[in-house]
Formats: C-alpha cells, structure tokens, sequence
C-alpha cells in the first residue's frame, strides 16, 4: 500500500509529488497519457501571473501571490525557463478607467509589489508597438512568462530522482474507501492507497464525486491559442492583458521564453475533457483580439495553433483540502488559471496537508536540485567546443528550426522520466517545435527514439496511444528481420 | 466519330490535345505544338504507356530501400503487375545505377533497374 | 581558422551546379557544406522520373540528375564536407559551422553562395483548425518515409493542395497499396505540373477538387478524417458545403518557402513575394560577395532551371574572386518592375555593364492566363511581346534580355514586364 497516490502528473500533480518527496513517503503518481505534462499544463498562456485580477482574499490570490514569489528560486533549483518580464493590462477607453482604477485597488489589496498606472505616454515609450487607442495601463513588473513543459517536466523528474514512484498510461476507473485508505480500480490492476492526491484536471469533478457526497462540478473551458515564428520576437516586451471581462483574462499577446510571440486564449465552456480541437472561428477571433492590443501583430507568422482546457470549477475558486466526509482524500482541484503560476505553492499547500494527516519523517536523501538538458547553445563556444568533442552527438543538428542537437535528443530520452515519443522529445527539447513544425526532424527523431528505446518504427508514437507515426512497410520486402 | 481529349504529358507545358477517332483509327490530332505531342496523343488512345518508378528493399547498405525505374515505358495496364514484381524483392548492397534488379519485369520485355547507388556498409 | 575561396552552402542541385561552375570558371578553391548524410539535396528522395529534359534531353529520375552532378563535383575534385550544419555566417564572411569529428569549427570566405533550398509550409502555418493527432504530414515528409526509408505513412490519404509533390505523392502511395481518396486544392487552378495531374491523379482515378480546403481535423491519436469544404472567391470556406472524409493520413502539399534563416541572419535584403533575397543580374544579394540560387533565391518548377541558374551563380562567385572581389565597376542600378500578373522577377535589379550578353529573367504569373503575351519594356518602349497559348502560377516563364539592346537604349531608367491579355 502506498502513503499517497497522486491522480495527475500535469504541474499540480509534480509539484504536489515534489514537495511530498521531501518526506519518507512512499508515492505514487499516476496519469492516463504516456507522459507528465499531457494535460491543460501543456497548452495554456505560459504565463507567472502577477495575480492584480484575483479576488481578494481568496485561496486562488493567495496561490498566486506565493507562486509567483517561488518560481524564481524554483527555476534556479531545477533549471527551468523562467523571465519576470512584467506584464501591462491595457485600457482602450476612458470610460473604462474606472474599472482599471478598481482593478489597480484590487492589486493593492492583494499586496502585488510595485504596481502603478501608466498614462498613454509612459505606456507607449515601454511597448512602442501597442496600439494607439489604449488610453493607459496597469503595469505589474512581477508578471513573469515560463516554459510550462519545462517546469512541468522537472518537478516531476526531481520527484523521481527523489523516490516518487511514476506510473503512465494509467487511467482511474473508480475508487473505493477501504480500511485504512483507498482502492484505486485502473486499466493497469488496483492501486492501494492510504492517502489520495486528486491533482486530475478537468477530470478532478469525476473523482471527487466518487468519494464525496459534496458534488463539485467541473467545466473544461476551452482556450484557443496562436504561436508566431520567432521573428515575431521582439514585438513586444512584456504580456500584454485587456482589461479582464466575464470569460477570464480576454486575448494577450505576450513573448515567450524561447523568443516567439504567443496570442490567445479564446474562452468557450463545452462538456468533452478530451477535446482539444481548434476551432476556424477560435483562431479567427484569436488574431482578429490580438490586434486590437498590437495592431501589428504579423498574423501571418504562424507556426502553430493549438488548444487547452482549462478546469474551471462553477465558483471558480481553488479548492485545496481534504474533503470533509472523506479522509485523507484531498481535493487540489478546480486549478484553472493562475494555475501554473500557483503550481509551486500549491505543491507545498497539498504537502503540508499531507503531512498533517500522515505525519512524515523528513527524506533525508532530498535533493531539490535538478540539472535540465544542456542547451549547447547557452554554452560559450569553447564549451561547446569542448562537449562536442566528448560527446559527437552535439554536433549532429537534427532540428534545424530551433537548433536540437542529437545529444539533446539522446539526453531527453534515456534521463528521469525520459521522452517516450515525439511530443515527448519535442516538450523536452523543442525539436519540431519551430516553424517546419518537425517536418525536416520527424524521421530523424523517430529513428532516434527507435534506437534508444529498442523500438521498432512502428512502434513509435506522436504521443503514445494509438498514436503511431507510420502504419506499416512499403514493402513486404523491407520489413526488418 | 470519338473525340477524346488529353493534356499532353511530354513536356511540362500540357499542351491540351484533341484526338478524333474512327474504329480505333486515330483521324487527326490538334492542339499540339510540337512532334512529341502528335506521337503521344496517337500513342496515348491506342496503346498508352508509362515509366513506373518506386523502391526494393536493400540489405547491407547505408540506407534502406533503392529507387528503381522500369527502363523504358511499360503498357499502362501493367503498372500494378510492375509493382507486383518487386513487392518481394530484396537487393544486397553495393548496388548501382543501371543494375538490373528484375529483368523482363512482369512479361513487358522491359528491365526494372536501379536509379541510384548504395554504398555497402558494414 | 581554413578559408577558401567559395564557399557554398548547400549540397543539393543548386549547391552542386554552382561548385562545378566556379570550378570550371577556374576557382581552386572551393567547399560544400552539406547537411545531409549525402549530396543530392532533395532530389534523393524524388525517385520519379522526370528531371532533365532541358539539361540532359532525356527523362531521368531524381537520384539519377543527382548522379550527374555528383559525378562531376567528384571529378573536379571539389572538396565537400557531410553531416555539417552552417549556424551562422558573419559580415566578414566567416562561417561558423558544426559536425560531430570536426566539432564547431569556423571557415573564412571570400565569396558564398547560399543554396539552402526551401521548406514545406507546415499545417501550423495553414491554420487548419480541429485536433493535432499523428497521420498529419507535409508530402515531403511522408516522401521521405516511403521512399528512403521503406514506411509507410498510413493507407487511406486525404491530400490538400495540388503542388507537385502532392501529386507525385498521390501516386506514390497509390502504387505502394494506401487509397488515396482526393485531392483537395484551395485555389481555383492545380499548383503543380499538369503532367503530374495526368500521371498522378487521371491515371488512378484520384479525383481533384479545385477550390476546396480542410476545415477540421479529426482523431485524439492518429487521424480518422478530415472534412472538406468549397471555398468562395477569397478562400473562404462555404457552409453547407462540407464533406467528411475518412482517413489516417492527410497530406499537406501548399507550398514551399526558401529557407533564408542564415540570408537573414548575415542581413541581406529579402524579397516578399519570394521570401528569398533580392539579387541583382550576377545573382548577387545585397551584400557584395554573397550570391544566392535555387529555391534558396526562389521557388522552381523544374531543377533544370535550377541547375542552369546556380551555374551562373557559381560563375559570377568565380568572376567576384578573380576581380580582387569585386564584380568591378557597378554602373547605374536599373530596376526591373514586375506588374500586370507578374508576380516578381529574378534578378531584381542590373548594372547593364556587368551583365551577360543574354541574361535570363525568371518569373512567375499571379493567375492563370489564356492567349496572353508577355511583354518587357524599356522605360515605355516595348522590346518584348510574346504570345503564350496558357501560363499559370505553377510554371515558372521567363524572358531573354539582350545587353547590346540594353546598352544602345539611351538614359534607361527602368524595365518592366508585364502580361498584357488578348
């Protein structure tokens, strides 16, 4: 029997699973894809909120706040992608002042640090290239932007490296309370558990209301997003917000980590937690919004268009806790944006709940630092120079678009929790993530996995499942032996 | 009288052609601005034909299949039983081009041969 | 740090014909930098046939025109090096460049010549709503699959657009045993070769349907189908018009876009329409030194031109080393003005003084025309006015210039070429 299961290896889940790992617990996270990060963690904003739109005094503003101060020292300690750009909220009429005033009042009740109203001047000599109708903004310089794969991805190989046991392609079909814990029924056998972690999502409505008599219900909201090459690089600085209406945040238009521009998210409620699909008139709207803030933005630099659920619970309110009529199960859900950026203190919330129940020694063994894969392109060229000549595979470019060595590529696959497919590799090192979109490193990268995984091609997968990139031999002949 | 009317494939310019027909006699072609447009207009309603291009599977070479083409035009009727003829065909590397991989490829009298050269390795 | 006189970059069919060219044209001195495990570019993978009845008058596949150049690069004992990816080249001409037993290693240039080819424009840049399963290619992509690597994509095929290798591909998979069920092309007019519409589509059976696109994506894990719609005169699908169709596998074939990231990186000035560089009659970029050819420069129908352009190329590179590097005296920088259908031309700009005693001009036309002419003026005189019986934006046209004509023109300001309807 395990101390704790956790349901969901997306960012609340490992972050959960982390800050658990800290403790003699035996863990055991367990997700229905191939892979952490599969989920609303891997399509959303990529954004460190600064948290000026959370109501006050809420649990959803206090994770905020807390979120955003940890993911500094948290990007240091497991290597992940992380820049405090700041953000602007823009007003496009006068009348609408009142409002943007409201919501800077909000911000200072929610103790937001450094926070202040730039008038239309101030506005454009920060982001030349927003629009001229926005009369002033609200500008937040703890607004943050991350690589959301990478945050994701090393929390959950520190918890790994850290003892935390992982379990994939793993879907929970009931659950059941049992003497002294729960039984979790699953497509791979029965999972025993003293204590459950319900870090599920979009689908965290469904296990809740297996143990509870208290029903929540969970709505997947659906966000339609735009990625731009990375010549869209430098259009703007810092995440540019609308003034925040009914359905969330309206379109921003923000950099990204990696340098390209990203534009979205549309807000649509719907009832299928598995779509994913973008809509013609999601992404229309999409580039039609995002200009009203950047007029100029180069809709025609497309790389890619995607979407995410978001799991938005009806009070829209986080809801971490263990349940009242069923103990030592704890609820993290209803985790929609500021989700990410709440990830790192949600972690520690869930944990410290935890540990109240099971009352943990410390793990002794913890190591909270993580080193990611080496980018080679961060190196000096001596050190570049120098790696290559240790390992050849550095210098063997497989992705052209973002400059993915194979020694990259190798490092994704056989590490903690390695890359098990190509969306695997390409969240570890954006090989087919630039603009031919994997059109040039497909084969390659396929070959690759191939090779360090013992599978044939046909084995191979986008992202597990069904998912299979080719279907068979051209001819009878080819088949290999 | 038929009339069928073809683009012509002999060079990229697809001239559109008209053939007029009488008893599988071909009457008269229009349309066409030069020779090689005539012959295959006349080829074409008659007795078409085509160059069938694919791949056979290689052992022992640096990559895994070779190209290969039939060596002249092969009827159009038996471009399936060409690709019947290689389905089980495998070459050992080094291979050349202008080998010969199958000879008298489907009964058509023609050659299917390599269209590119494999270095053996290994 | 080793420096050579040309550097090329690129090892496909334009990289190859520029090399042999500044070789004949009597450079020593001269280094490919290829990316692939071999040279041939992506020709190696077009194993239909063909290519090369301008060049060789007679049909041969695409490993086998590879072949030709190939040979030759061999017995001009032009140096190459494989596996080797360029990263950057630097306003001095310094390249810096990267294999696995060199390492990052830099190279010294006195003369370059981009030959990098061209992409396919992904499903991403398309915009084509609905779910992102595995099944979903761009035709190379799935070329590359089936033809050096012996896989096969998927077996029931929806194809969008009707550029060549989407044709080519229709009946490459068709031989192979998969169902190609249609061919769908956004435009009113098939881009490609209406020889591959014949060869690939009539001869299968494999209908084509003009003025359709993709409008959803359907499969969480591997597609199992799309839906088609008809689109209006501005591209925009109309409701009512959808059809389902049931597939694994969708192949995108909607256009190619010259691969300029180094061009842009050592900041030469870009054409938009080509989004390749601008280049004036020696198929020199903006940047003195620097020649560009092939899909690099700008999209090709047929590799022949690309042979015959990159020869030129390689012999200007040669002229550029020889002359001290300079193409000597410039002149007066006459502008070529593309209009009326004429979507640009290749060069961009002449110094009638450096130019060939014929130049050719390539060009591309922006819809498709019956019966029209061709025409070329210098400044308001027409010099050209030749009738074309069709031209469509899938071929390329060209004209002739002649520099006797050009220099006996007194005070030419500019020349413009345009079609002019019956």
């Amino acid at each position: 029997m395990y101390d704790v299961v956790i349901i969901g290896a997306g960012v609340t889940g490992s972050s959960s699973a982390r800050e658990l790992s800290r403790y003699n617990l035996n863990i055991c996270v367990i997700d229905k894809e191939e892979d952490v990060c599969c989920g609303t963690s891997k399509a959303n904003s990529a954004i460190v909120h600064s948290g000026i739109d959370c109501k006050p005094g809420t649990l959803m503003a206090e994770m905020n706040v807390k979120g955003n101060e940890l993911m500094e020292p948290l990007s240091k300690e497991l290597d992940f992608e992380f820049k405090r750009n700041g953000s602007l909220i823009l007003c496009f009429a006068e009348e609408d002042m009142p409002h943007l005033k409201e919501l800077y009042q909000q911000g200072i009740d929610n103790k937001i640090p450094d926070i202040k109203i730039l008038n239309k001047e101030e506005l454009h000599e920060m982001e030349p290239n927003i629009s001229d109708e926005a009369v002033a903004a609200i500008y937040a310089p703890s607004g943050g932007i991350v690589c959301p794969f990478g945050m994701n991805i090393a929390m959950a190989e520190n918890a790994y490296d850290n003892g935390v046991e992982f379990r994939f392609n793993t879907e929970v079909r009931t659950i059941k309370k049992i003497e002294g814990g729960y039984e979790l029924a699953t497509n791979n056998g029965s999972i025993r558990t003293k204590c459950v972690v319900n870090a599920a999502g979009v689908y965290a409505d469904k296990f809740h209301n297996m143990v509870s008599a208290k029903k929540i219900h969970i709505t997947p909201r659906r966000g339609e997003y735009c990625l731009l090459d990375k010549t869209t690089g430098g259009l703007v600085s810092k995440t540019i917000f609308q003034l925040p209406g009914k359905y969330g945040k309206g379109i921003l238009v923000t950099p990204t980590v990696h340098g390209n521009t990203l534009i979205g998210p549309t807000a649509d409620d719907h009832d299928d937690p598995e779509s994913t699909s973008t809509t013609a008139e999601g992404l229309a709207h999409v580039c039609q919004a995002a200009t009203r803030s950047v007029p100029s933005v180069p809709v025609r630099q497309v790389i890619t268009s995607f979407s995410g659920n978001r799991a938005h619970e009806d009070n829209h309110e986080f809801i971490i806790e263990e349940l009242s009529d069923a103990p030592f199960f704890v609820d993290a859900a209803g985790i929609e944006s500021p989700g990410l950026t709440s990830a790192p203190a949600i972690g520690v919330k869930v944990a410290d709940i935890v540990c109240g129940l099971l009352k943990p020694e410390k793990n002794p063994a913890f190591n909270g630092t993580r080193k990611g894969i080496v980018d080679p392109k961060k190196l000096s060229e001596e050190e570049y120079a120098k790696l290559i000549k240790e390992k050849p595979a550095y210098g063997n470019i497989i992705c052209r678009c973002e400059t993915v060595t194979e020694g990259e590529i190798i490092d994704a696959i056989t590490r903690s929790l390695g890359a098990k497919s190509l969306d695997g590799v390409k969240r570890r090192t954006r090989a087919g993530m630039g603009r031919c979109q994997a059109g040039f490193c497909s084969p390659k990268t396929m070959e690759i996995i191939g090779r360090e995984l013992g599978l044939s091609q046909l084995e191979i997968t986008k992202n597990g499942g069904k998912s299979n990139m080719v279907v068979g031999y051209s001819k009878k002949s080819a088949q290999e032996v | 009288m038929d009339v069928r009317n073809l683009t012509c494939i002999g060079c990229p310019l697809g001239c559109a052609l008209k053939v007029e027909m009488e008893n599988g006699e071909v009457l008269s072609v229009s349309g066409n601005t030069c020779k090689r447009g005539d012959d295959y207009a006349r080829k074409e309603v008659t007795h078409p034909t085509r160059i069938v291009t694919s791949t056979v599977a290689v052992t022992g070479g640096d990559i895994a299949m070779v190209s290969v083409k039939t060596q002249n035009d092969i009827p159009k009727e038996k471009i399936m039983d060409i690709m019947k003829s290689i389905e089980d065909i495998k070459v050992e590397a080094p291979v050349h081009i202008g080998d010969v991989i199958v000879a008298n490829a489907a009964d058509t009298g023609v050659n299917i041969i390599a269209t590119k050269d494999i270095k053996k390795v290994g | 740090m080793s420096s050579y006189d040309i550097v090329i970059i690129g090892g496909g069919p334009a990289g190859l014909a520029a090399a042999a060219s500044a070789k004949r044209n009597g450079i020593d001195s001269i280094l490919i930098l290829e990316r692939d495990s071999q040279l041939g570019g992506i020709l190696n993978q077009c194993i239909h046939n063909g290519f090369g009845l301008h060049t060789f008058k007679e049909e041969l596949t695409g490993p086998e025109y590879a072949k030709r150049f190939i040979d030759q690069v061999e017995e001009l004992k032009i140096e190459y090096k494989l596996n080797t990816m360029v990263m950057d080249i630097a306003d001095d001409k310094t390249i810096t460049a990267m294999n696995r037993t060199d390492g990052l290693f830099k190279i010294e240039a006195k003369a370059i010549v981009l030959a990098m080819g061209c992409r396919e424009r992904s499903r991403g840049a398309l915009n084509i709503p609905g779910f992102r399963p595995a099944g979903v290619y761009s035709a190379g992509t799935a070329q590359r699959l089936v033809n050096i690597e012996g896989y096969m994509p998927g077996r029931e095929v929806v194809i969008l657009g009707s550029g060549d290798i989407g044709l080519i591909m229709a009946r490459r998979m068709t031989l192979e045993g998969a169902k190609v069920k249609v061919v769908a092309e956004l435009m009113p007019f098939s881009g490609g070769l209406k020889r591959n519409i014949v060869q690939c589509l009539d001869d299968f059976g494999i209908p084509l349907k003009l003025s359709h696109t993709v409008v959803d994506i359907r499969g969480k894990e591997r597609l199992e189908g799309i839906t088609l719609a008809e689109v209006d005169n501005h591209g925009k699908p109309i409701p009512g018009t959808e059809e389902d169709y049931t597939c694994d596998t969708l192949l995108l074939s909607c256009g190619l876009i010259p691969e300029n990231e180094l061009s842009r990186g050592i900041g030469v000035d870009m054409n938009a329409i080509t989004s390749g560089p601008s280049v004036n009659e020696s198929l020199e970029t903006s940047i003195e030194g620097v020649f560009a050819c092939g899909n690099v420069l700008h999209v090709h129908d047929l590799v022949d031109f690309v042979s015959e352009e990159a020869a030129a190329a390689g012999k200007n590179a040669a002229k550029y080393v020889q002359n001290n590097c300079t193409m000597g005296e410039a002149g007066k920088e006459i502008p070529i003005i593309a209009t009326d259908g004429v979507r640009y031309t290749v060069p961009k700009t002449i110094h009638v003084n450096r130019m060939e005693d014929e130049l050719v001009v390539r060009f591309r036309v922006g819809a498709v025309y019956k019966n029209s002419y061709i025409t070329t003026y210098l400044n308001d005189k027409q010099i050209i006015h030749r009738k074309r019986p069709i031209m469509a934006p899938g071929e390329m046209e060209e004209i002739k210039l002649k520099k006797s004509e050009l220099e006996a023109f007194g005070g030419l300001e500019n020349i413009t070429v345009k079609i002019e309807e019956a």
